[in-house]
C-alpha cells in the first residue's frame, strides 16, 4: 500500500519539502472523512424520513375527500 | 495587481505520486490578509458519485469550526451546513479538469475568530458542474501561521494540482 504523502512549503524559507504522513495524521484524516459521510448520510436520512411523512401525510388526507388543490392550499 | 500582494513561499505543484496534504508552514507576521489559490484535482472518487469531494482546511493544525455553503450545479442550487470544504473536481469529472478555488483570510494575525470566505468553480465536461461560494469560521484564536488542506478519504490531489499563497498589506 502506498503511504500517503504530505508537501510542505516553509514560507520563511521558500523551501518545499515532501514527507510521509505520520500515523497520527493518516488516522485524524480518516477520522474526518468518516465523521463528514456519517454527517451526510445523517442529512439525507433526516430528509427522506420527511419526505416520508409528508407523502403519508397527503394520502391521508385524500383519503378523508381533500382534493389535491385543497391539500396544497394548507 | 497592488505591489502589496504578494508570493508567500514557493507555488506547490504536485508531482506523479500524487499527494495527499498540502500545508504551508512558517507563515510570516508582515502582511494584513492571506489569499490562497488553488488549482485541483483528487486521485480518487467521492462518496457520492457526483464529480466533486470536499476537503478539510485546517489553520495552526486546527480544521475550521463550520462553514456554510450556498451552490450551484447548472440544473439545481441549495446550500449546505459544512465543517469541510473547498469543493475540488475528482475522478467523476471529466478526465484531467481541474477546479479551481480562492481563499481569503482576512485579518490572519488577529486575536479572535478567524473568518475566510471561499470561492470555487469545478470544470466538467458533463451535465453537472458546481460553482460555490463559502463563508467559514475558524475558532483558532492566535496569529496564523500555517495552512493546511487535506484530500478527502483515502484520495490525494492529483498531478499537477497546483497551489500558491499571497499576502496582502493594508498599506
Amino acid at each position: 500500500m502506498t503511504i500517503p504523502t504530505a508537501i510542505e512549503v516553509n514560507c520563511a524559507t521558500g523551501e518545499v519539502t515532501e514527507r510521509p504522513l505520520t500515523a497520527e495524521e493518516i488516522a485524524q484524516r480518516d477520522a474526518d472523512a468518516a465523521a463528514y459521510e456519517a454527517q451526510k448520510a445523517q442529512e439525507e436520512a433526516e430528509a427522506q424520513a420527511k419526505a416520508t411523512a409528508k407523502a403519508s401525510a397527503r394520502a391521508k388526507l385524500a383519503a378523508l375527500g381533500l382534493t389535491e388543490d385543497e391539500i396544497a392550499a394548507l | 495587481m497592488a505591489n502589496t500582494y504578494i508570493q508567500i513561499g514557493s507555488t506547490v505543484t504536485i508531482g506523479s505520486g500524487g499527494s495527499s496534504t498540502i500545508d504551508f508552514t512558517s507563515i510570516p507576521n508582515t502582511y494584513t490578509d492571506l489569499i490562497l489559490v488553488m488549482s485541483g484535482r483528487l486521485t480518487t472518487s467521492g462518496y457520492d458519485g457526483t464529480p466533486w469531494v470536499v476537503g478539510a482546511i485546517s489553520l495552526n493544525g486546527t480544521v475550521i469550526a463550520s462553514g456554510k455553503l450556498l451552490f450551484g450545479t447548472g440544473s439545481a442550487s441549495g446550500s449546505d451546513n459544512n465543517a469541510q470544504a473547498a469543493f475540488i473536481s475528482d475522478t467523476d469529472a471529466t478526465a484531467n479538469t481541474f477546479s479551481s478555488m480562492s481563499m481569503y483570510l482576512p485579518n490572519y494575525q488577529s486575536s479572535n475568530n478567524k473568518s475566510i470566505s471561499l470561492d470555487v468553480v469545478t470544470e466538467n465536461n458533463g451535465t453537472a458542474s458546481l460553482l460555490g461560494l463559502q463563508a467559514i469560521l475558524s475558532t483558532v484564536t492566535s496569529a496564523i501561521t500555517s495552512i493546511t488542506l487535506t484530500s478527502n478519504g483515502s484520495g490525494a490531489f492529483a498531478q499537477y494540482t497546483t497551489a500558491a499563497l499571497y499576502g496582502i498589506k493594508n498599506s
